[in-house]
């Protein structure tokens, strides 16, 4: 099914913009080619480089009351139909023109540090970062300081600086930026922003003018809500079939994998269903939105009673700008073996909800993966929901994660853990590893002969043992299969060390310091000593 | 003083090949490549490509008017394959449409017929079978066969060294307009305006005035928009000679990635003979450099792999081999450090090797035998101004090395999950073209009447602040402000027969000859201003200091003779303008006493050296096999800075790409396909921000100096990459102190290797299923 070009009303920097467009189009190839707005680079197509990131805004919540939020996006996987009702910001519409003969006099307090650090050398993949340094300072809840400037330039490479200057810079900027206090209003922070140069004048309308487009769209009836839309593929099917539309929730991997066909076919972006997002308590289970992205997860206070160190884990996945759009729905259906969010997931023997049009049920999430992208689903069947079980409030949950590059990359292996002892015995045991299977994989014969054992040494290493078993790793770029053997078991000790060191230190499976004990154990020697 | 372009950069606002507005009819292009490695084309079918919607023409070797060949030493590589397919990526036709899109799909229609054959991916196995560009290279100094006797401890091991992709931000690409007359102007991402025209005028048939070349800035080139953007903008040339409309080529980055060569990997042998003291004696190296399928810039990067051999460190007795070993994998080519990143690696794995063996530290060996003054290096040339002591003993003492020793000991002793590493680094890097007539540069400069400044030189702005040192230089030479001057594109018509910006000499060449050409209007203008402002009242300039004396430009003022004139500087050249004074000059540089009589293996290559000394810590995880760079810091040599945030920037990028080819950067070919794996930036990995070092201290050596420099500058472009070798030898330190064991010198030191090494007794046992109950027995244990 070829695209039909569709309307789409959003805000461009200061402008209005109603464009005639394929809905699967790149914002990024919009931006340079349609509107010549050529700050925005291309560097990878992938999310990898940041170099194409805007700032995209959006009213939360009721388009008549909610707050404006913004976040930095790669453009590089987003089509254009997300931008509906949306405010898009560029490197230009935060930019002023050069006007006199000094060429920092009307620079923002963003671009100036760049300049005064020496931050900038080729210059490729600077506006990208302007952006999202920007989009730093606009996070007002959250302290300037070094982890503060590292997040807004974890999914930017640059290939000049080495990064010292451009921390540097992140430090003055949080320096330069205005402290309104935790209970300003929007309208107070973005004054002082723009009052400081940081924003331009215009920035202070645009929730006037986002709710005024949304009230439009209302009565003209454009915008079709409440409706589960039915869709014959996935998110990420590779086969796509003639006459439905392909499934974008998000995108983040869709785009890498087809990014040249999807301007040119039918596609279903599911961020105009605002009933598939949320974050809510029912029953004791926490029900996610298929929507929710992994920076709102990562965020939602609710979260944390089922993982406590969610932030932590969400560090070592993607990157600012890719978190925002990666959808927790988006990366289960993808199906891919090493997902992040499906592992962790599993380990904590999520459910989903599966619906077409109004019929839905509940399915595992430890049954639906098949085999290799192979998903136990019904035709037609769209996943609108994730539900978490009641915890145990003694359960502790972890992730470990082990790739090339310790941030915005793809794990070799990844695992999830979810564990409650009771009496000294392990009474749940969830365990989950990425990359080793064709499937996200549940080691599920590995739980069942750790539960009701002691957690000590020699369950540990039978834990290991078995899970050698239930995986059949294969060698690739990412890593040879007895590397992933081995990632398996050492990911594992560091489960059980990790959640319960008071119990098993983590030291009992690594040899002796040699000063005590010169040359003689070897690595992991204590493997010869009884727990 | 900041970099010229870092305003606009900020704002989105410097302009690329593509960025610039496209002219009208402006075409795009896409490249048809080789699908195998190594094979015969049999037939190649277009017509459906050419019958696709968009598209204007699809061009094949047939196509090309002039000489079917781009190689920059040796003809050996054609631009668009006629028959010989000697790797994957290598371009066949290419697909000029109505937009990229259209191009791209029309591709998809080629058909090819291809008889495959044998694929060698191996340099050793390719030198082997004869497989040799060019002929092998060998220096030599002393008289290794005898000095092996002479030596308490020989070593003796072997390295695998991997390659590096550049990563340039912007990938390659390249604009070219037809303009009257058959002629073309040509915009692209180049290194090397000259090397593009030189080969467009090749392909097209035409002299070399048909062609402009016009360049305004490199989003990234780091030495792999040397030689191979030529391609490119051939290709784009190609396409507007036959459709007479402009032509666009913008490279996808995984067609960059999959189509371009990248740091040559190499393999090597080594032997290294010590007395018991440390003192180094005699040392012999074989390297096998993996060249890839032609010899792009292979045999001068051989050249300086063999110069950089024993690195900073003195040796009587010295032999060294190199071969360029043919494969089947893209050629290979210029990257930052150009083979003496691969030289440094050998002989500090085998200081590594020999400290172990005679139980001594790796330090001590190293600062022992550090180059001094009137040392002689293997290719003949002596030490002058050596600073190679000096660096690291400022290095030692600033960073306090016997503390950091003390503290990761003390680390290592308590923890038994986490490693600490420490490693010190010493560089001795050579500055010049090794082919020494490419030591040359040209530089044109005019002044406006209202007083501004126009430079031309064939200098390239890549990010690596060029721009911002001519101006510097200028605004000093002349006495004006930096604001004053505009440093043009670079551009074929206006400096002809320009080196690359290359081989860290960018400065020292161009900004030398924009000094002459600024002498040379100035001393006109000087003339001028004596005899106009000479008044009876001045003192005879007998009296006058001598720096004081005769006509002076200082702070946009005139002075003569110590005195303070009425004419500013706008005054002196509307004078100079009335009185029909030339105010532009063209001034040509050539780097003096440079030779090298490459059949001895004996010379002067070099104008000088750069000396410098770094100290790398890291702490390794030895439950998960990853690790951190804990701090990086830096005594390096610069002479005196031109721009010191612009000459700041190139040491820390430096370091960081050195400290990612140690690591993470990690280039997987399939050896029986010649496919390169990791082909994306989701699967071949470069520095972030998490990456590098918090702790990052870089400083320069005080009251340095460099007569050859323009104002005592140094190069300062390539050296500090090599700073990042470090990291190897601080990890197997630190992985030493979890297992002594015989690592290998096998780089990159990537997690997986790692983990996989320091388990490597015991892998097996570590991941074999369970045998029998855990309750009787620890059923892993080995």
């Amino acid at each position: 099914m070829d695209a039909q070009p569709t309307t789409i009303h959003f805000l461009l920097n200061d402008r209005d913009e109603r464009v005639e467009a394929p809905a699967g189009l790149l914002v990024l190839d919009f931006l340079r080619q349609q509107k010549r707005l050529v700050g925005t680079k291309e560097g990878c197509r992938e999310g990898d480089c940041g170099a194409c990131t805007v700032l995209v805004g959006e009213l939360q919540g009721d388009p008549g009351s909610g707050r404006l939020q913004y976040r930095p996006m790669t453009s590089c996987l987003m089509p254009c139909a997300e931008l509906a009702g949306k405010h898009l910001v560029t490197i230009e519409g935060l930019s002023r023109p050069s006007e006199s003969a000094d060429p920092l006099a009307t620079l923002t307090p963003v671009q100036r540090a760049i300049v005064e650090h020496g931050a900038t050398q080729c210059g490729f993949c600077t506006p990208g970062i302007v952006v999202s340094l920007t989009a730093m300072v606009l996070e007002t809840g959250r302290p300037p300081g070094p982890d503060a400037v590292e997040r807004a330039l974890s999914g930017h490479l640059c290939r000049c600086t080495g990064y010292r200057s451009l921390r540097a810079s992140g430090a003055a900027i949080g320096e330069a930026t205005p402290n309104v206090g935790s209970s300003a209003t929007d309208d107070e922070a973005w004054g002082a922003l723009v009052e400081a140069g940081f924003l331009p004048h215009w920035w202070l309308d645009s929730v006037q003018r986002l709710r005024e487009m949304a009230a439009e769209h209302h009565r003209s009836g454009a915008e079709v809500a409440g409706e589960i839309p039915s869709a014959e593929t996935s998110a990420t099917d590779v086969s796509i079939t003639e006459d439905l539309p392909t499934v974008i929730a998000g995108g983040t991997d869709l785009y890498v994998q087809r990014g040249e066909d999807l301007p040119r076919v039918a596609v279903d972006v599911l961020d105009r269903h605002p009933e598939m997002r949320g974050i809510r308590v029912q029953g004791g289970c926490l029900h996610l939105g298929a929507l929710t992205t992994f920076e709102e997860l990562a965020e939602h206070p609710k979260v944390r009673p089922w993982i406590p160190r969610i932030e932590e884990h969400m560090h070592l996945v993607a990157s600012w700008q890719v978190r925002t759009r990666a959808t927790l729905g988006g990366n289960l259906m993808n199906a891919s073996p090493i997902g992040d969010m499906t592992i962790l997931c599993l380990a904590l023997d999520a459910e989903v909800v599966l619906c077409r049009g109004e019929a839905c049920r509940r399915q595992p999430l430890r049954t639906f993966y098949r085999g290799y992208k192979d998903l136990d689903r019904a035709p037609g069947e769209l996943l609108t929901e994730i539900v978490l079980p009641n915890l145990d409030p003694e359960t502790r949950v972890h992730f470990e994660k082990v790739s090339k590059r310790t941030c915005l990359d793809i794990a070799t292996v990844n695992s999830a853990s979810c564990l409650r002892l009771e009496d000294g015995l392990i009474a749940d045991a969830g365990l989950a590893v990425g990359g080793v299977a064709p499937v996200p994989l549940r080691l599920e014969e590995t739980a069942a002969e750790v539960r009701g054992k002691p957690l000590d040494r020699a369950t540990v290493d039978w834990a290991c043992a078995v899970a050698q078993e239930e995986i059949s790793p294969i060698s690739d770029v990412r890593g040879s299969a007895q590397y992933k053997r081995l990632l398996v078991r050492q990911q594992l000790i560091a489960h059980f060390t990790t959640l319960y060191p008071e119990i098993l230190p983590v030291d009992d499976f690594l040899p002796t310091p040699s000063a005590q004990d010169p040359g003689v154990d070897p690595p992991g020697g204590a493997h010869h000593a009884s727990p | 003083m900041h970099h010229l372009d870092a305003a606009a950069h900020t704002r989105g606002a410097s302009h690329y090949v593509d960025d610039v507005p496209p002219p009208s009819g402006l075409l795009h292009a896409a490249v048809f490549t080789s699908p195998v490695a190594h094979g015969e084309l049999e037939s190649l079918d277009v017509d459906a490509a050419r019958r696709a919607p968009g598209v204007v023409a699809v061009l094949t070797a047939d196509d090309i008017p002039g000489e079917n060949q781009i190689g920059p030493i040796i003809p050996d590589e054609e631009l668009l394959a006629s028959r010989h397919l000697h790797f994957r990526g290598q371009s066949i036709a290419l697909v000029v449409a109505e937009s990229p899109e259209a191009a791209r799909a029309a591709r998809e229609h080629i058909r090819v017929e291809i008889t495959e054959k044998p694929v060698i991916t191996n340099p050793r196995e390719a030198f082997e079978a004869g497989e040799i560009i060019g002929e092998p290279h060998t220096l030599e100094l002393g008289d290794v066969d005898t000095a092996w006797d002479t030596c308490d401890v020989v070593v003796e091991g072997s390295c695998d060294i991997g390659g590096q992709e550049h990563v340039y931000l912007e990938t390659q690409r390249a604009r070219a307009v037809p303009l009257e007359d058959r002629q073309l102007r040509v915009h692209t991402s180049t290194q090397s305006p000259y090397a593009g025209q030189r080969t467009i005028a090749r392909v097209l048939g035409v002299p070399l005035h048909a062609i402009e070349i016009d360049v305004k800035r490199l989003g990234g080139g780091f030495g792999g928009k040397e030689d191979q953007a030529t391609p490119w903008a051939c290709l784009a040339a190609l396409g507007a000679w036959h459709t007479g409309r402009p032509v666009e080529l913008v490279l996808r980055r995984e067609e960059d990635l999959h189509m371009t060569g990248k740091r040559h990997p190499y393999l090597a042998d080594f032997k290294l003979g010590l007395l018991e003291t440390g003192e180094l004696v005699a040392f012999e190296a074989k390297y096998y450099q993996n060249s890839g399928a032609a010899a792009d810039l292979s045999l001068p990067v051989l050249d300086r792999t063999l110069f950089h051999g024993t690195n900073a460190y003195r040796i009587p007795n010295v032999r060294l081999f190199g071969a360029c070993c043919r494969t089947h994998l893209p050629p290979n080519t210029a990257f930052r450090g150009f083979g003496g990143p691969q030289g440094m690696f050998v002989i500090e794995s085998a200081l590594a090797q020999a400290a172990e063996t005679l139980g001594m530290s790796r330090e001590a060996i190293q600062r022992r035998n550090l180059l001094v003054d009137d040392d002689t290096l293997p290719y003949g040339q002596r030490i002058i101004e050596g600073r190679a002591e000096r660096t690291w003993d400022e290095a030692e003492a600033l960073f306090d090395l016997p503390a950091a020793r003390r503290r990761v000991e003390a680390f290592n002793a308590e923890h038994r999950g986490q490693k600490k590493g420490l490693a010190m680094m010493p560089i001795c890097f050579g500055i010049s073209f090794t082919a020494t007539f490419m030591n040359q540069a040209g530089a044109l400069v005019h002044v406006y009447t209202d007083g501004s400044v126009s430079v031309s030189t064939g200098a390239i702005e890549m990010g690596q602040g060029i721009s911002t040192n001519i101006a510097v230089i200028v605004s000093r030479a002349f006495g004006i402000r930096p604001e004053r001057i505009k440093v043009e594109s670079t551009n074929t018509t206006r400096i002809a027969n320009m080196s690359a910006s290359a081989a860290s000499s960018t400065t020292l060449l161009n900004g030398n000859a924009a000094l002459m050409a600024v002498r040379t209007i100035r001393e006109r203008l000087e003339a001028l201003a004596a005899g106009r402002l000479a008044t009876d009242d001045d003192p005879a300039p007998e009296s006058v200091p001598e720096e004081e004396r005769g006509v002076k430009i200082v702070d946009e003022w005139v002075w003569l003779n110590g005195r303070r004139t009425e004419w500013d500087w706008e005054r002196l050249v509307r004078e100079a303008y009335l009185s029909r004074i030339a105010l532009s000059a063209h001034e040509h540089f050539a780097t003096p006493n440079l030779w090298f009589d490459a059949d001895e293996g004996k010379g002067r290559p070099f104008a000088y050296h750069v000396f410098g000394t770094a100290a790398i810590e890291v702490t390794l995880d030895a439950l998960r096999g990853t690790y951190s760079v804990d701090s990086a810091k830096v005594m390096h040599d610069l002479g005196r800075p031109l721009v010191e945030s612009v000459d700041l920037g190139q040491v820390e990028g430096g370091l960081a790409q050195g400290l990612g080819w140690m690591t993470m950067e990690d280039l997987r070919y399939d050896d029986a396909s010649g496919r390169l794996l990791s082909g994306a930036l989701a699967t071949y990995k470069v520095p972030d921000v998490m990456f590098m070092p918090r702790d990052l201290d870089v400083r320069f050596l005080e009251g340095a100096g460099n007569p050859l420099g323009p104002f005592h500058s140094k190069a300062v472009g390539e050296p500090p990459l090599m700073y990042g070798i470090g990291v190897f030898f601080a990890l197997r330190e630190a992985m030493k102190a979890f297992r002594a064991a015989e690592y290998p010198f096998a780089a990159p030191l990537t997690p997986e290797r790692v983990l996989t090494q320091l388990y490597g007794d015991r892998l097996d046992a570590l991941i074999a299923p369970r045998t029998a109950e855990p309750a009787t027995e620890v059923a892993t244990a080995p």
